[in-house]
């Protein structure tokens, strides 16, 4: 029910408070001798060159969808595991087919060269 | 006023808050953490529902998992520059009008239909909608939907590789 | 509507006292581990501030507030700001519905050590809130707009959702054992010397790799690998807000300490029958010395992180990826069919 989440919802909202209190005290408390030195981006004492945004590896991007499609099948599992013995074999069937089709994926991204970091 | 009333009208104001900060943020990285924040919400909403586990996976894929994938890909491509993302083609903000005001009408018709009862959560769903009882009929009743859904995301691995070579190459 | 605002007041003080405790956990742990990292390197380590230094950890925090905030020009200062506040927020949150002891009566009240740790959806929040850590990172490396910081950033953020996977499979395996996502339930089957450990030791090292990788601590600290990246994604933090990161690494590191206790090691479970020493059930001072044998077992799991930190030398990031994708992932499947298969089996 609704009133055993209250704890956990002020929990998370008691975090987020007390972690932005931390900042304006971080930034009220803080000595301000400000040069502008100081404010240019640190990049090893030498003049910034050009933009940090660029275009980065498209490497990443494959991790991060690899990631949403093995965190979804997870997900699926969470409420087989917890029935496990209830279940019976027919859902533990089912199971492994559900994981050998995705593990076809995973070996065609193997053999495909997406989980080669070079 | 019920703790769930409450809960409902501070979650939904707030929802419809980070919602529009969404599509009028110009910064793309605000727009999809207001999205994030709107996820959050969204999550509580559910919580209202008794539907825990939608609630968990609310957060854990979409603001987890799909939300990095858009920050991303926004990083990826470097979307700072506001000016490129103006709409300038108008079929869509047409389509966008019809489909709002399809909103509307849906929203006028439950509002009449169900005027006369006061709307409650029925007594099952408490039941139904935890991780146990999901388990119960998703790997029994459900269970040909389930291994489809495997397919469908394979196709999505596959699909993924095969977009990110043809870049690559 | 009374009733509500009792829980309300419970779980406002036990989020305080939680909040108190984290704060005083990343303060024993930095100064363990400034100590033992002298002890293997052969120094003194810190030893002016109080006996034996022991006040070295408050004199830390109190200079970093008193240091300047110095936000660079060219960075997004709103998100710079926000990028800090989500690390250290999640990392208190986590904390809610980790179980720190069973109940005792009080008042005619059933109080639970823990904030909410009888939830249905334990495990799911956790991994729900450590998944939105990420934003923390990938933002203060992005919203810095420096080079270091953005590589750290997404080193770090690739390499956190990588590990994920695997432990939310090692997981599964413990909620096959026992049945449940309740993490006070979890730590009830586990009585009697049933740790999960035993039945779970494949799983066990999985879950162990992916949270050493998961805290971007050695040999995973890829993100902040000072000798490329500077200190990366908090390259450019000064003051409080690079401690507030510096905070939520040390809490994240007794959260996943707190974690690994609950799941595989009996948690809260006293080493014995509380009967046996005249403890009743439902008594304070059970649930303290349950809450004392589960933060001795984070301290000595803390201390196993800190020793691995300055025994294993850092992973290339190749083999960092290799190791997540190629490794983890495979076996902690292969440990979710084993665990179902031995289940049916006997």
């Amino acid at each position: 029910m609704l009133i055993e989440y209250v704890p956990l919802i002020l929990m998370v909202i008691v975090g987020f408070v007390l972690a932005v209190v931390f900042l304006f005290a971080a930034e009220w408390l803080g000595a301000r001798r400000t040069t502008r030195e100081k404010q240019t981006t640190y990049e090893s004492g030498m003049i910034p060159v050009g933009n940090a945004r660029q275009r980065f590896s498209v490497k990443f991007y494959m991790v991060a969808v690899s990631f949403i499609v093995f965190d979804i099948e997870v997900v699926f599992l969470y409420p087989w595991a917890t029935q496990l013995t209830t279940l019976g074999l027919t859902a533990f069937i089912a199971v492994i087919i559900f994981i050998v089709i995705l593990f076809a994926g995973y070996f065609y991204e193997l053999v495909k060269g997406g989980f080669n970091w070079d | 006023m019920s703790l769930t009333f409450i809960f409902f009208t501070v979650l939904a104001i707030l929802a419809i808050a980070s919602a529009i900060v969404t599509i009028t943020a110009r910064n793309p990285v605000i727009s999809a953490l207001s999205l994030v924040f709107h996820f959050f919400m969204l999550a509580g909403l559910y919580l209202t529902l008794n539907a825990q586990f939608i609630a968990a996976i609310q957060i854990l894929v979409y603001a987890g998992a799909i939300m990095v994938l858009v920050i991303f890909v926004i990083m990826l491509l470097n979307l700072g520059d506001e000016e490129k993302l103006k709409e300038k083609f108008n079929l869509r903000k047409v389509i966008a009008v019809l489909l709002a005001s399809v909103l509307i009408i849906q929203f006028f018709l439950i509002y009449l239909l169900t005027r006369s009862g006061k709307i409650e959560i029925a007594e099952n769903t408490a039941k139904l909608s935890t991780v146990q009882s999901i388990g119960q009929v998703l790997f029994s009743e459900y269970l040909l939907p389930f291994e489809a859904i495997g397919l469908l995301l394979l196709a999505a691995i596959i699909g993924a590789i095969v977009l990110a070579k043809r870049k690559l190459t | 509507m009374e009733e509500l605002g009792w829980i309300l007041l419970e779980a406002l003080i036990k989020a305080l006292v939680i909040f108190t405790l984290i704060l005083l956990a990343a303060a024993t742990l930095v100064y363990i581990e400034r100590k033992f990292s002298a002890f293997i390197q052969n120094r003194i380590g810190p030893n002016r501030a109080g006996p034996k230094g022991l006040l070295q950890p408050f004199a830390d925090v109190l200079k970093l507030f008193m240091k300047e905030d110095i936000v660079p020009d060219a960075a997004n200062k709103n998100l710079h700001r926000l990028a800090p506040i989500i690390s250290l927020g999640v990392a208190i949150a986590v904390y809610a519905v980790i179980p720190l002891g069973s109940s005792f009566e009080l008042a005619g009240r059933t109080i639970y050590m823990g904030v909410a740790p009888n939830v249905n959806i334990g495990i799911l929040f956790i991994l729900a809130m450590t998944s939105v850590g990420v934003y923390g990172i990938t933002l203060a490396g992005w919203s810095s707009n420096n080079k270091y910081s953005l590589l750290g950033g997404l080193r770090s953020s690739a390499q956190m959702i990588s590990y994920e996977l695997s432990m939310g499979l090692a997981i599964m395996g413990v909620i096959m054992v026992s049945g449940s996502l309740n993490l006070n339930d979890i730590v009830i089957h586990q009585s009697g010397w049933k740790w999960n450990v035993l039945l779970q030791p494949l799983g066990f090292i999985i879950f162990l790799v992916s949270a050493f990788a998961e805290t971007n601590r050695t040999p995973f600290d890829l993100p902040e690998a000072e000798p490329e990246l500077v200190g990366g994604y908090n390259t450019e933090y000064t003051g409080m807000k690079f401690g507030m990161f510096f905070l939520a690494e040390y809490g994240n590191m007794a959260t996943s300490s707190a974690l690994i206790a609950t799941l595989y090691l009996g948690g809260w479970q006293l080493p014995f029958n509380p009967e046996w020493v005249g403890l009743q059930e439902g008594s304070v001072w059970l649930a303290l010395a349950q809450f004392a044998s589960i933060v001795i077992k984070i301290l000595l799991l803390s201390c196993f992180f800190i020793w691995v930190r300055w025994t294993v030398p850092r992973f290339r990031y190749d083999q960092l990826m290799n190791l997540g994708w190629r490794v983890l992932l495979p076996l902690a499947l292969l440990n979710v069919i084993a665990t179902g298969a031995v289940m049916f089996l006997i």
